[in-house]
């Protein structure tokens, strides 16, 4: 099984978000970075998982600026095998499942693996664009995998419940919680990680479809309003009456 | 033309449906055109979208449509976006939209917004916003190109009825083989699903265990409302994983956000602060949630939850 485990690198969770002065972006300063966890926690590990099991081969894959080495060593010490950064900074979805599909023709993998979404842009668009681009199955939010064979039975989260589908190689799937457990890395993986091939491309020509035109922070909360525990019929009556959400 | 794709379950309409043809009626009037929504498969009672705003209803029934798969669907909304010569297309970002906006977007060359929570700006330019960082900040995305797909993340607009039922009409599209074949489908009866849900109930490792959730359900049951939780309470297994909500789990944004026995983490914050009230109960008057609450009850939860439990049945008595 040849597989590729795509990333992102992502502010860390407890980032605070601030803006830059004229709102045109965030204010990246002290702000710290890691893979996104979707991608490490759950994608990563399973991929590693079922080369375990069946082997095969696992390539990191990452569209972005030589300052996400780092992020890309880090799924090297997890475990895989190798890597390609595109080179390329911004561009939008759209321009970086292009970078992602040209990479998964040449390489002619068997399964091409996301996180469900970032944590930044909440996206969950890049999977189906590149399964799309190569004209390939994909499956969302994928909580469940079994490989048979070529075959993989696959479980998808849906709103209050889930489906099962059965998808062939070659496909593309984003991962969600329950697909695979936390893997930290150990220090021998850390040492080979920096011997492992970490190859850079360039970015082939594609437009960006999107772009941030500003960014702006939820508003404050006006303060907290205590209520008497022993007066849970004034809640209520304030749920009713000011807040009318019952 | 704007075409909003109205998803059915099990051939009917629910409400985020509702909301998907109201937005999709109000991107069209600021774009000075019409809105029509396009149904897939066996549906009933199509032509009352026209009441949320949509001018015409089409459907396009297939055996192929039967269950869901990524690229037949693609293929069927794209080729009527193309027949109908629409170039705004909306549908919402739940767990179908997720596996179609961006197939949309790669097909159709397209620049896409998905999880929009406003109607679009369409002054200088087409500009959609969207929540970002979980919530933690809003992003104004501008849409570069032709056609345009946007995916609305639940609950972020209230239904309007607008107009009346409208008839409906037949469309035919060539779809491709299915790439998935659907072995089955589960999903739990008779409870609105997080990602759906106006008034949610949540637990966190106050609780100090899965036996005591019964003060947690017995109020949900009293408003209507759908369980969640804390991370580690999920982590942990004291309930499904499911119910996790936060930067890593489910992002809701219900009107209604009752929190028991929950710290207020940043990443826990993240998903539920774009609810409209939130309700705090914690015994640590420090607990970081109440600076995000609108309402706060500092004591314990075991006694407060069945006090405030009976009091919302004797308000829902009258
Ligand atoms: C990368 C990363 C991602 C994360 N993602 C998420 C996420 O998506 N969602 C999430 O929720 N967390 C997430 N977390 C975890 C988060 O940091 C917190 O650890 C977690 O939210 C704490 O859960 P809690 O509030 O239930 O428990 P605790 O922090 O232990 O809080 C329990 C609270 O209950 C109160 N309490 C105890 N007993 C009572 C009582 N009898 N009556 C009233 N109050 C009582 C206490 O005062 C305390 O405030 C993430 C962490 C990391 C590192």
């Amino acid at each position: 099984m040849k597989m590729l485990v795509c990333v992102s690198k992502t502010p860390e969770t407890t980032t605070k978000i601030q803006l830059n002065g004229d709102h045109s972006d965030l204010d990246y300063s002290g702000v710290n970075y890691i893979m996104n966890p979707y991608d490490e926690w759950y994608a990563l590990v399973r991929a590693l998982e079922l080369k375990e099991a069946a082997g095969g081969s696992v390539t990191i894959l990452n569209v972005g600026p030589a300052d996400n080495d780092a992020v890309i060593r880090k799924g090297l010490a997890i475990g895989a095998d190798d890597a390609i950064r595109v080179d390329a900074t911004g561009g939008g979805s759209l321009f970086i499942a292009k970078q992602i599909a040209a990479q998964a023709k040449a390489g002619g993998y068997d399964i091409i693996w996301f996180g469900k979404e970032t944590i930044d842009y909440n996206g969950s668009e890049v999977g189906a664009m590149v399964a799309e681009l190569l004209d390939v199955a994909y499956v969302g939010e994928a909580s469940h995998l079994e490989m048979n064979g070529t075959t993989a039975t696959v479980t998808r989260d849906i709103e209050g419940g889930i489906e099962i589908v059965e998808v062939s190689t070659p496909f593309a799937i984003s991962a969600a919680k329950g697909m695979a457990e936390q893997r930290i890395p150990n220090m021998r993986g850390i040492m080979m990680a920096k011997r492992k091939p970490l190859n850079v491309v360039a970015a082939e020509d594609a437009a960006a479809t999107t772009s941030v035109k500003s960014y702006e922070l939820p508003p404050a909360k006006t303060a907290v309003k205590l209520i008497d525990p022993e007066n849970m019929e004034e809640l209520v009556r304030l749920l009713h009456e000011e807040a009318k959400v019952i | 033309m704007v075409l909003v794709f109205a998803e059915a379950t099990n051939g009917k309409f629910k409400k985020a449906a509702h909301e998907v043809v109201t937005y999709g009626a109000k991107t069209a009037a600021a774009l000075g055109t019409e809105c029509v929504a396009l149904t897939l498969g066996d549906v009933t009672d199509a032509g009352d979208l026209g009441r949320f705003g949509a001018s015409k209803v089409y459907n396009l029934s297939a055996p192929e449509l039967a269950t869901f798969d990524g690229s037949v669907y693609t293929a069927a909304i794209a080729g009527a976006a193309r027949q109908l010569g629409a170039k705004v297309i909306i549908l919402l970002h739940n767990s179908t939209g997720k596996n179609l906006v961006g197939r949309l977007a790669a097909r159709l060359d397209a620049g896409s917004v998905p999880g929009a929570n406003a109607i679009p700006s369409t002054d200088g330019g087409f500009s959609v916003r969207k929540s970002v960082f979980s919530g933690k900040a809003i992003a104004d995305v501008s849409i570069n190109t032709d056609y345009k797909v946007i995916s609305l993340s639940g609950n972020s607009i209230p239904v309007e009825e607008s107009g009346s039922a409208v008839s409906v009409e037949s469309i035919s599209v060539d779809l491709p083989a299915a790439k998935t074949k659907v072995l089955e489908t589960k999903r739990a009866e008779g409870i609105t699903p997080l990602p759906e849900a106006e008034l949610v109930v949540s637990g966190g490792r106050g609780l100090k265990g899965p036996e005591n959730w019964g003060v947690i359900q017995d109020l949900a049951d009293a408003l209507g409302a759908t369980t969640a939780c804390s991370r580690p309470v999920a982590d942990v297994g004291w309930r499904p994983h499911h119910e996790h909500v936060g930067q890593t789990g489910v992002a809701i944004r219900p009107n209604l956000y009752i929190a028991a026995g929950i710290s207020g983490a940043i990443q826990h914050l993240a998903g539920v602060n774009s609810s409209k009230t939130i309700v705090v109960i914690n015994k640590d008057p420090e607990a970081p949630f109440f600076k995000a609450a609108d309402y706060g009850v500092v004591a314990d939860l075991f006694d407060v939850l069945p006090r405030l439990t009976e009091a919302i049945k004797a308000h829902k008595a009258g």
